[in-house]
């Protein structure tokens, strides 16, 4: 792991009676591509501006590269900022809209416009210098914002839901570009979502968040694969996630059918939640799997079949390349490997996580 | 038959100004050819331009450089006190300024000449002040038939005008355009004076426009608060219709006026494409 870069520490905030932020503490790496992912309002967005320096936390600090920023105004912090509807200056144009921070920091003219020429080729923009920025679509737009954000030579790129107002195809496209000019750049991302495609596409790190609280800190892999509780379970990709008997070691039970696991450590007959990712979930002939059931929906979504299951009232969801229609009476199978064991929410903090699914 | 009903939407839609079309023929183009036929023709109808000419009279540039000098300065002073007024309006709450609002819009529901009156009566030389001072056994005050008392009259009346539009343009900013700016390394200072007051200037040339126009075309200001002592070009073309009954040379007089305004729209119009 590369060195610490920015470190916070149990940082709180409110807005008048809404607790935004609950005691979070996070550290972020050089060179990181780390994503905040939860749904809106989570606090994400008020973790960013308080990193940016447009929020003062209640109580907590910021530490970045060792030093305490925590009140220290935007334009002294080492850092830059894309913002959410690019916030671009309408009455310059976009060569005036990226040589912005260098101007305020009185650079030469042959410098800055070095840096320009650099910056507009990075983003693909070679050409529109003089263009107005009004007349540019959305995703020229946002590569402006980030060419005026770079060249400054920010050691930590803040991203604020960037690619939120382009359409699907463009913010496919841009998610590439993003990670390449990463590469290219060598400096830290931390980068805003709510879109868990995109922050799996992306990442390095993911936080996932709701509530004011870290639910899970991991690579893409881990938060997909293992997620720790119900919630992120749910919010990242569709899942089966059902409660479940825990009934020993590598034994669970899901309505009183017994799967093998690879868990263990749970506690004899205790109540767990479990996740099964429905392409995790295989369709045999009916009686040579570990339970039966009917296939109630079928619907084709592309790549794969998607089919929901009724089995003794439960409903399943299963990803298949292979359609099964409805009404087919068929038997259901899953590798112990790909059932995931979480422990239910004991405590009220807990609790609240899972409320507002 | 998509098309034919937008089209017929149209034709609906194109009825929908007539009333307002035909009001405004009546009551504004009209008058105005016949304020430019007044003013370039003579008692038996003949083409002249001696009505504009007399513009250049002595007593009339006088009242003509006066009206600007007056009309200037009190578009200054609402400019200097409406533009601090808006910033503070739009950083704060809106339920904490709707006070505020109240105050600036309460007046606007009385009758300007009242309006005016009632600051005549506190100017007065047995006005409201005067009583006051005298009351305090301080000497007097020669506040109204005073330039100051007609700037200040203007000022008044006009400066919702200047206010409405700043606080909308200035409104209009995203904030986060203003954070951008902190963002990219520019302190306060340097982001009002490179984005917050550069976004703002739509809404400040026609602030100007909307105090300066009725300002320097003003006659119920100066004549309440000037006492007939002080003559603006407002006044004296009052009186070439009113005293004098020269139509011709009241209408030459608003037609030099006229120029004024339109170059005062010309302007307000570019600086506002150049901003779209």
């Amino acid at each position: 792991m590369n060195k610490e870069l920015i470190r916070l520490e149990h940082i709180s905030k409110s807005f008048g009676t809404k607790t935004v932020l609950d005691d979070l503490s996070l550290t972020i790496h050089e060179n990181e591509f780390m994503t905040l992912l939860g749904p809106s309002g989570c606090g994400k967005t008020t973790l960013l501006r308080i990193i940016g320096g447009f929020e003062m936390p209640d109580t907590g600090r910021v530490l970045f590269a060792g030093q305490d920023i925590t009140n220290l105004p935007p334009n002294r912090r080492q850092l830059n900022t894309v913002f959410q509807n690019y916030a671009l200056f309408t009455h310059m144009d976009v060569a005036q809209n990226i040589a912005f921070g260098l101007s305020i920091k009185k650079k030469s003219k042959s410098y800055i416009d070095d840096k320009v020429n650099y910056a507009l080729k990075l983003v693909g923009l070679e050409g529109f210098e003089h263009r107005q920025v009004t007349r540019l679509s959305g995703g020229q737009q946002q590569r402006v914002a980030i060419a005026r954000a770079i060249v400054n030579e920010p050691k930590v790129l803040l991203l604020d839901e960037p690619l939120a107002a382009l359409d699907l195809k463009l913010r496919q496209d841009m998610q590439y570009e993003l990670i390449q000019l990463k590469n290219e750049l060598g400096i830290t991302f931390l980068y805003v979502t709510h879109d868990q495609q995109e922050a799996l596409t992306m990442s390095d790190t993911i936080v996932v968040m709701n509530q004011g609280y870290i639910q899970q800190m991991g690579s893409p892999e881990a938060i997909y694969n293992e997620p720790e509780n119900a919630f992120v379970a749910d919010f990242i990709g569709d899942s089966n996630l059902f409660p479940a008997k825990f009934i020993r070691d590598e034994l669970i039970s899901i309505d009183g059918a017994q799967f093998k696991c690879v868990d263990r450590g749970f506690g004899e007959n205790a109540p767990v939640d479990i996740v099964i990712r429905p392409e995790d979930v295989e369709i045999v002939e009916a009686g040579h799997g570990t339970v039966d059931g009917n296939v109630t929906d079928l619907i084709f979504k592309g790549v794969h079949y998607e089919m929901c299951i009724d089995v003794a009232g439960r409903e399943w969801v299963c990803h298949s390349t292979r359609p099964h229609i409805v009404g087919e009476h068929v038997g259901i199978e899953v590798d112990p490997f790909n059932i995931q064991v979480m422990k239910k929410p004991e405590s009220e903090d807990e609790e609240a996580i899972t409320a507002n699914e | 038959m998509n098309k034919k009903t937008k089209t017929r939407t149209n034709t609906i839609a194109g009825f929908l100004g007539l009333p307002y079309e035909v009001y405004a023929v009546i009551f504004i183009v009209i008058p105005l050819i016949m304020v430019v036929w007044y003013g370039f023709t003579d008692a038996s109808g003949h083409f002249t331009l001696s009505n504009v000419a007399s513009i250049a009279q002595p007593s009339n540039i006088k009242a003509l450089w006066l009206s600007v000098l007056l009309s200037v300065g009190a578009t200054a002073v609402c400019l200097l006190l409406s533009y601090p007024l808006c910033m503070f309006l739009v950083e704060t709450e809106k339920h904490a300024n709707s006070f505020l609002t109240m105050m600036l819009i309460v007046p606007m529901w009385m009758n300007f000449m009242l309006r005016t009156y009632a600051w005549q009566s506190i100017l007065e030389k047995t006005g409201i002040i005067n009583t006051a001072l005298t009351a305090l056994r301080l000497p007097t005050l020669r506040m109204i038939n005073t330039p100051g008392a007609i700037i200040l009259g203007m000022v008044y009346n006009f400066l919702p005008f200047m206010i409405l539009p700043i606080y909308n343009s200035l409104e209009k900013i995203d904030k986060n355009v203003i954070n951008a700016a902190r963002d990219l390394g520019a302190d306060a200072r340097q982001t009002f004076i490179r984005v917050i007051f550069p976004l703002s200037m739509p809404g400040v040339v026609s602030g100007i426009t909307m105090v300066f126009i009725p300002a320097l075309t003003t006659f119920v200001v100066s004549s309440l608060l000037g006492g007939g002592k002080i003559l603006l070009i407002g006044n004296v073309i009052e009186q070439e219709f009113t005293l004098a009954y020269d139509w011709h040379v009241g209408s030459g007089l608003s037609c030099v006026l006229l120029i004024f305004i339109v170059i005062s729209i010309v302007i307000s119009t570019i600086t506002d494409k150049e901003d779209a």
